[in-house]
Parts: structure tokens; sequence; C-alpha cells
């Protein structure tokens, strides 16, 4: 049954209630409860190891929650409700941390295989998107390439051009900017940026890098041990008070700080691993 | 003690009934997997074309020596004349389904294994899933399709190469005529002979690619091992596993064929 359109634009295309996952005794997601509206870029930070990535594969159903609701478009995923799930899987692209390109298929096979493999494009139209997306990411002189003759950025923009070829409604990055020069970087987030305003989707985006985010992503959620510490605009990110925000987004502070005072001759500072 | 047997024995119970779902499931999902044509060329020129030389190498060697020893066995008994029959039906009827399919767990088994293993550790099965292409019908339908039709032509190569090294002893470096050993050669196979070998290679083909598929494409549930220490363990489980698979299987198969 298709909802009446103002139902469908009112309700957020992914919503996500009282999510849990743990990992034998280590609990990763305690209670995790996030909205996304359409269109909008969703920024979630944290350290390392506060469960940003066990998040998006719970949401990308590579990890199955213990308890809690993923819903798209207000419709939930569950197994019970596998057309409900494969419907997302159509309409939705994951960017690995790790790239996860398929090392047997060369660069060109890779972005082709998600169209080959799922759509009914007549082959003119596949090619013609492939050659499309490999030229924005300038991987068009590597087309007939294997990943692993390719460097570790151009592994990065090939993943983000499979995950951006199918033209889905939401995207999951998960570190889309990890291991990048700070210029790659910005390039790679102005893509997203660019991508986002000419395809319309919707996206969270698993980063580290904090400045970035905050200038690229529309909203910013603050992952702390298995919590939501913090989700709002970026401007209120800014500016929040809360200690463990304030520690996170101000640690370049705390590292010249830091600094200072070892070369004064002061003792390594406590819970410099956090 | 007992209560350990039970446990060994309820786990290998489980694995045995997960195995035939996997081997289930990957047949199935041939069914509306695109493009299945072009990764089961792939699969058959890798389980095929590349192990054809060790098949034949290991297949000459079989003869000569079956040829060396069953000559002055019979000729013991003053019945040279039938080494072709010897060699024939040892290589037809249980030598060559066995050892072309140990010679294809050793050389394509293992690399399938381990391929799927790292598949597994990089994400590439999980990124496969994100983008809805089922697994089970872009990596493993093509292995256990390709193994149905590689495994008996890889048997058929072994027997007749073998029947060549047979000949290359008894007639060649030994003094039987050459018309007597494949005159007998002729007469001692028929069509359930050949049949036998077919359906030993059908059932070893599909139980060895099934366990080399399933030990790689589920190396990330190997209990101790992580990582690069989880495809050698699984690698080495799917090599040891399929290689007791197919003499066992090949007991069970043989008492309901003779």
């Amino acid at each position: 049954m298709t909802a009446p359109a103002s139902v469908v634009s009112a309700t957020p295309l992914l919503a996500i209630r009282s999510l849990q996952k743990r990992f034998g005794d280590r609990v990763v997601l305690a209670d995790v409860t996030l909205t996304v509206p359409r269109g909008r870029v969703l920024a979630v930070v944290g350290k390392s190891g506060t469960g940003k990535s066990v998040l998006l594969k719970c949401l990308a159903g590579v990890l199955t929650p213990d308890a809690g609701e993923v819903s798209f478009e207000g419709r939930a995923l569950t197994p019970d409700d596998p057309a409900a799930f494969a419907d997302f899987r159509r309409r939705c692209s994951y960017l690995f941390q790790g790239n996860a390109l398929l090392d047997s298929l060369t660069a060109w096979e890779n972005v082709a295989l998600p169209l080959e493999q799922t759509t009914l494009l007549p082959k003119p139209e596949i090619r013609a998107r492939v050659a499309e997306a490999l030229r924005r990411l300038e991987l068009d002189g590597d087309a007939l390439r294997y990943p692993s003759q390719l460097s570790g950025g151009m592994q990065k923009r090939l993943a983000l051009a499979r995950a951006l070829v199918t033209r889905p409604e939401l995207v999951l990055f998960d570190e889309p900017t990890a291991g990048l020069d700070p210029l790659r970087r910005n390039a790679v987030f102005t893509l997203i940026a660019h991508a986002q305003r000419e395809f319309g989707f919707t996206a969270v985006v698993v980063t580290h890098d904090l400045p970035e985010a905050l200038v690229a992503c529309d909203e910013v959620a603050f992952l702390d041990a298995g919590h939501v510490r913090f989700s709002g605009p970026p401007s209120a990110f800014a500016h929040s008070n809360d200690a463990a925000v304030a520690a996170f987004r101000d640690s370049t502070v705390a590292l010249a700080q830091s600094v200072a005072a070892l070369r004064a001759g002061g003792p390594l500072p406590a819970n410099t691993l956090g | 003690m007992i209560s350990a047997l039970g446990q060994s024995t309820l786990r290998i119970v489980a694995e045995s009934g997960d195995l035939a779902r996997f081997t289930a499931r990957g047949f199935a999902s041939a069914i509306g997997s695109r493009r299945l044509g072009r990764r089961l060329v792939r699969a058959v020129y890798e389980q095929g074309v590349r192990c054809l030389p060790v098949i034949l190498i290991v297949g000459l060697f079989t003869g000569l020596v079956l040829g060396l020893q069953g000559y002055h066995t019979l000729t013991g008994f003053g019945s040279a004349a039938l080494l072709g029959p010897l060699v024939a039906n040892s290589l037809v009827r249980e030598l060559a389904p066995v050892l072309a399919a140990l010679m294809l767990v050793g050389q394509a088994g293992s690399a399938l294994t381990a391929e799927l293993g790292i598949q597994r550790n990089s994400e590439q099965i999980d990124a496969l899933e994100t983008m809805g292409i089922d697994p089970y019908g872009f990596l493993v339908a093509p292995r256990l399709i390709a193994a149905l039709l590689v495994y008996p032509i890889m048997t058929g190569f072994f027997s007749l190469i073998g029947l060549v090294g047979g000949w290359l002893s008894g007639s060649v470096l030994l003094p039987l005529p050459g018309g007597v050993y494949w005159a007998s050669v002729d007469q001692a196979i028929d069509l359930g002979d050949v049949g036998q070998s077919v359906v030993k290679s059908l059932v070893f083909g599909a139980l060895t690619m099934a366990l080399c598929c399933y030990n790689g494409f589920n190396s990330h549930r190997r209990s101790g091992a992580t990582g690069a220490r989880a495809v050698s363990a699984s690698t080495t489980r799917a090599v040891v596993f399929s290689s007791i698979g197919v003499l066992a299987a090949d007991y069970l198969v043989t008492s309901l064929l003779v």
C-alpha cells in the first residue's frame, strides 16, 4: 500500500530505535536512537571502538542487532519482512571502511557489478553509467586495472564510484576518507556533497575527520560508550558544553596543551589513549 | 569423557546439517543468478584447465606403477596377458576417480577455500550482500556446478593416461605385446565400469567442492582463529575433510554399485 505523499514526507527516511548490539560480554551499542530525514547528510562521529561501524553494519543488515528496530521510510526492516529488506538493499549503498572491492574483478567490472546483477538496465546504459562514474572519480584511465594494482586512495575512489553508480537513495559511508591525505579528504567530502546535491540521496557518514564533517554534513551524532551523546546540527555540536563532546571536539587544543606540558618536562598526561 | 564425546558428536551432526543446507542453497541459488555462464567458465578453467597437468602426471605415473607391479605379479602366475584388465579395472573403477578427486582437492579445492576465506576476511562477501547480490549464487553456485562438469572429465583423462602408463610399463619397457594389452583392456571395460567411474566422480566433485566452499565461506565462524590464521585453518580443514570424505564416500558408493 502506498502511503499518501504528506505522510511519506513527514516520515524520516531512516529511523533507528533503541538499537542494541553486543559481542559476547562486550556491549558495543547500548541504546542508539537516531533519525535521518530524507535528503540530509548525518555524520556519526566518536572515538575509535565506540561502535560507529557496528551501527552502520546493523543498518545495512551485515550484522543483526540484538534488540531495537531500524525503519526505512517508516517500514521496519525485520527478518519477518524480506520484501522490505530487499527493497531497502535495492535503494541503499554501503561504502566499506576497507573498500571491499572484489579483487578478482577489474575496476570497470567492480563498478558495473551492482548494475549488471541487480538491475535490468540495457548494456549501453550500464556502460555509459560506469564510464561516467569512473570519469567523475578520475579513474577512467584505470578501468582495466585490478584493485591490487591501485593505490589506497584510488581504491577508495573506486569503492565510492561503485557505491554511487546505482544512484541510491541512501548511502552509508564507513570512514570514506580513512587513509587519505588532507587534499583527498577534502575532495571526497566535496564529492559526497556534490553527488548528494545532484542525486539528492540521504547519507550516514561515519568519520573521524571532524572539521570536514562539520563543514560538509547537515547533522552530527556523537556516539560514546554505546549511546548517542549528542545529536543535532554542526553549529550546536561546535558549541556543546557536554564534557565528552568537548573533549572529542577540542582534541587538537588538548594535544597542544599536552605537548607543551611534555616539552616543559611534565609527565605523560593520564588517559592519553582514552 | 562421555560428555566430551557427546558434544563432539552433536557438533559433527550439526555441522553436517549445516553443510547439507549450504550445498542445497548453493545449487538452488544458481536459478536466476545473472551472468552465471561467465563465472561458470572461469570456475571450469580454474578447476579443469589449471589442474590438467597434475592430473596427467599423476595418472601417468599411477599407470606406470600399476603396469610394473602388475606385470611382475601376474608373471609369477603365468598370467601376464591379464595386465590390461588389471590396470583398466583398477584405474577406471577405483584409482582414477579417487586420485583425480584428491588431486583436484589439493590444487583447486585448497585455492578455492583460501580465496573465499580472504573474500570473507576483506568483507567482499558482505559487500555482495549489501549490493543485493546473493553471494551463494555469485560465488558458490558456479564452483559447485563446475565440479559436476570437471570431475568426470578429469577422471576420464586420468583413466586414459593411466592406461597409456600401463602400456608403457608392460609393453614398451617390459615384453608384453602391445596388441595383447590393448585388446584385453578393450574386453575388460564395459559401460558399467565407466558409469561407476562417472557416478563416483560426480559424488566426489559435489562433496569436495561443497566442503571447500563451505569452509572458505564460513572461515569467520572458526572459533579460536581470526584473520589469516582463520583462512589457513579453514583451508587445512577443507583439504583434510575432503580427503577423508572422498575415501569414505568411495566405500559407500562402491558398496552400493558393486
